[in-house]
């Protein structure tokens, strides 16, 4: 996959490429979807990083808490007037105890769909078209187009160094 | 001394790809420990459970001793971690790693446990409790039952809580390294690139899982005490035991999280990361949980005390002035005299003098769990079947090389892993130091207003 990119040492300077790129966008004729920032490390409070806040990932896994839930009810209650055993006439599906089991499984359900959230979230797992440079590992914040025009490549290269950058690079991976 | 992005990646980066000869001598000693393990584990299946000294109605001693003790050290980390990361306590930052490391191998540890007892460990999938055609009815008011889901639940989280932080450094060493090493690495990244979008689903699903485990990691370890209390065995049918086992699981589990920092800071050339700052303030945590675990057993043998049951005070008089009393003693000497004048005056806590109160309080903590189990199953309720204990070579190499065991597999995991969250430490570096910033009113995105800690140098 080829992409131009700029690296940036300042999360400002980065911000600065960002906005210039999406003001490029209808004259070079690309995607706003086609920008790629990658960075070491998150840096809150800047646009290109906040412009993807949500808190839906919560109301997931609450669901998964509640998916947990019901399958802990299930399987202790259900179970438990499958095979039932004699009590001494205490209930055969006492709620102090299954509860404990149906709590746990509640977490559970919570725990596995919070990681199955990020991983769709984040798109993970993604071996294809990654793009990278080893001095995002050093501070630097790289952002750039993927697959760009041929003919709007001299001008992106200008527009990312007049943003700031401290080096232009194409790569194709 | 402000330390750049590179400094941190090269620092942190470089245990992974260069072993000391210190190190490679750790692992053979600990892996020899474990041999030992392996070889009384073997003999002990050829043999039949008849090798331990467990008797009637000693059956439970070393093992659950182990079990619980395990379990409780498991407490450190992610417990620890999931509190400051919600504190949004800065100085957590090089912390983290090495404690939920620790939770991982001792819930692994701490399980192999109950495999060694059941004598036959290829039966070991008769304890999930699942509706089944074999005629075994899982019996969901068991305690042993809780412990299941309670600990599947909490080894399923903590290794999740590890491994998502782990994602972004797992991709840092991907690109520092070459051939076979690129192409794990590559597998276990998943392919992380660190856009925004990545960073921002990563930061909430921390946020979720810190918030998630805090609870499940009390559930357990009251669980676990639960397996002891919800039986009428006399000084084990007490209300007081889940907080005292949760206080005590927190107690042992901040000292093994000191002692590992410690060692780790001497094996892997971590001193500039792991600095007296950070001993200094778990140390204190330290010293408030002795305290705490000071009122909790005060409260438990008062209590016993003043109600004078014959059966009670059996059980107790023999742990305070009989044949248990040696330990005992020791137990509060580790616990309390020992830790809370080293940890209260400023000047004595520092790395060596945390870590001298950590060593005493691993083996005050391991004496509890056994005085615990051991004096009340020896002395029921009827004189007739009362019985003494005493521990074989077995029991002995086992208990030792579960401590081979947790050192081994914490060795390795710090080589193939770094010790210290990388892009949590270059966060710390960003000019708010890694606090919460917000966009002032009326201002776009670099109109920041600083709510979180001004960035500080850690002392030396």
């Amino acid at each position: 996959m080829k992409v131009i990119y700029g690296l940036y040492a300042s999360p400002e300077n980065a911000q600065q490429a960002v906005d210039a790129l999406h003001a490029a966008s209808a004259d070079l004729k690309f995607d706003e979807r086609q920008i790629v920032i990658i960075s070491g490390e998150p840096h809150e409070g800047y646009d290109f990083a906040d412009s993807h806040l949500t808190t839906r990932p919560y109301r997931w896994s609450v669901l998964g808490g509640a998916i947990g839930a019901l399958s802990g009810y299930l399987l202790t209650t259900l179970s438990q007037k499958d095979y039932p055993i004699h009590t001494g006439g205490m209930p055969v599906t006492p709620l102090w105890t299954n509860g404990i089991i149906i709590y746990e499984l509640t977490m559970l359900g919570a725990i596995l769909m919070t990681f199955v959230v990020l991983l769709r979230g984040a798109r993970l797992p993604n071996f294809k078209g990654v793009v990278k440079d080893p001095e995002v590992w050093l501070g630097k914040i790289l952002v750039g187009v993927v697959k760009p025009a041929e003919a709007a490549q001299q001008e992106l290269e200008k527009r990312l160094r007049m943003a700031g950058a401290t080096e232009v690079k194409l790569s194709s991976s | 001394m402000q330390r750049t992005a590179e400094q941190i990646e090269k620092d942190l980066l470089q245990p992974i790809f260069k072993s000391s000869v210190k190190f490679k001598i750790a692992v053979s000693l600990s892996a020899a420990l474990v041999s030992a393990g392996v070889a009384a584990f073997g003999y002990q299946l050829y043999s039949g459970i008849g090798v331990w000294g467990i008797n009637s109605p000693v059956f439970w001693a070393f093992d659950i001793t182990n079990f619980v003790f395990w379990i409780g050290i498991s407490h450190a980390g992610t417990l620890i971690s999931a509190i400051l990361r919600l504190c949004n306590a800065t100085w957590r930052r090089p912390v983290t790693r090495c404690a939920e490391a620790i939770t991982v191998f001792s819930i692994i540890i701490g399980g192999l446990v109950p495999l060694c007892h059941i004598g036959r460990p290829w039966l070991a999938y008769w304890m999930i409790p699942y509706p089944n055609e074999r005629g075994i009815w899982p019996n969901f008011r068991s305690p042993l039952a809780w412990d299941f889901f309670a600990i599947s639940t909490y080894l399923t989280g903590s290794t999740i809580f590890l491994y998502l932080p782990t994602i972004p450094d797992f991709a840092a060493v991907r690109d520092a390294a070459k051939g076979l090493r690129k192409r794990i690495y590559s597998m276990l990244s998943l392919g992380w690139q660190g856009t925004p979008r990545q960073w921002q689903r990563l930061e909430v699903a921390m946020h979720i899982m810190a918030i998630v485990i805090v609870p499940v990691a009390v559930s357990v370890h009251t669980i676990v005490s639960w397996d002891f209390s919800m039986t009428l065995v006399p000084m084990w049918h007490s209300t007081i035991f889940g907080p005292y086992f949760v206080i005590g699981a927190i107690f042992s589990g901040i000292a093994a999280l000191i002692l590992a920092m410690a060692l780790l800071r001497r094996f892997l050339h971590l001193e500039e990361y792991l600095t007296p700052l950070h001993f200094n303030n778990l140390g204190k945590l330290l010293l408030t949980t002795s305290l705490l675990w000071f009122y909790f057993t005060f409260a438990e043998r008062l209590t016993t005390w003043y109600g004078n049951t014959p059966s009670e005070m059996d059980v107790f008089w023999t742990s305070i002035r009989q044949d248990f009393s040696p330990f005992f003693w020791t137990m509060v000497i580790c616990n309390f005299v020992i830790p809370v004048p080293i940890l209260s005056i400023k000047r004595f806590r520092t790395i060596t003098g945390t870590a001298i109160a950590s060593c005493a309080i691993i083996v005050g903590m391991w004496l509890e769990r056994f005085l615990i189990i051991v004096p009340a199953l020896g002395h029921k309720f009827l004189p007739f079947v009362w019985g003494k204990y005493r521990p074989t070579w077995v029991e002995y190499t086992l208990m030792a090389s579960s401590f081979g065991m947790m050192a081994l597999l914490y060795l390795l995991f710090s080589k193939a892993v770094p010790m210290i969250s990388i892009w949590e430490m270059k966060v710390g570096l960003q000019p708010h130091g890694g606090g919460i910033i917000t966009t002032a009113p009326g201002t776009k995105p670099h109109g920041l207003v600083l709510e979180g800690p001004l960035p500080t140098d850690v002392p030396e």
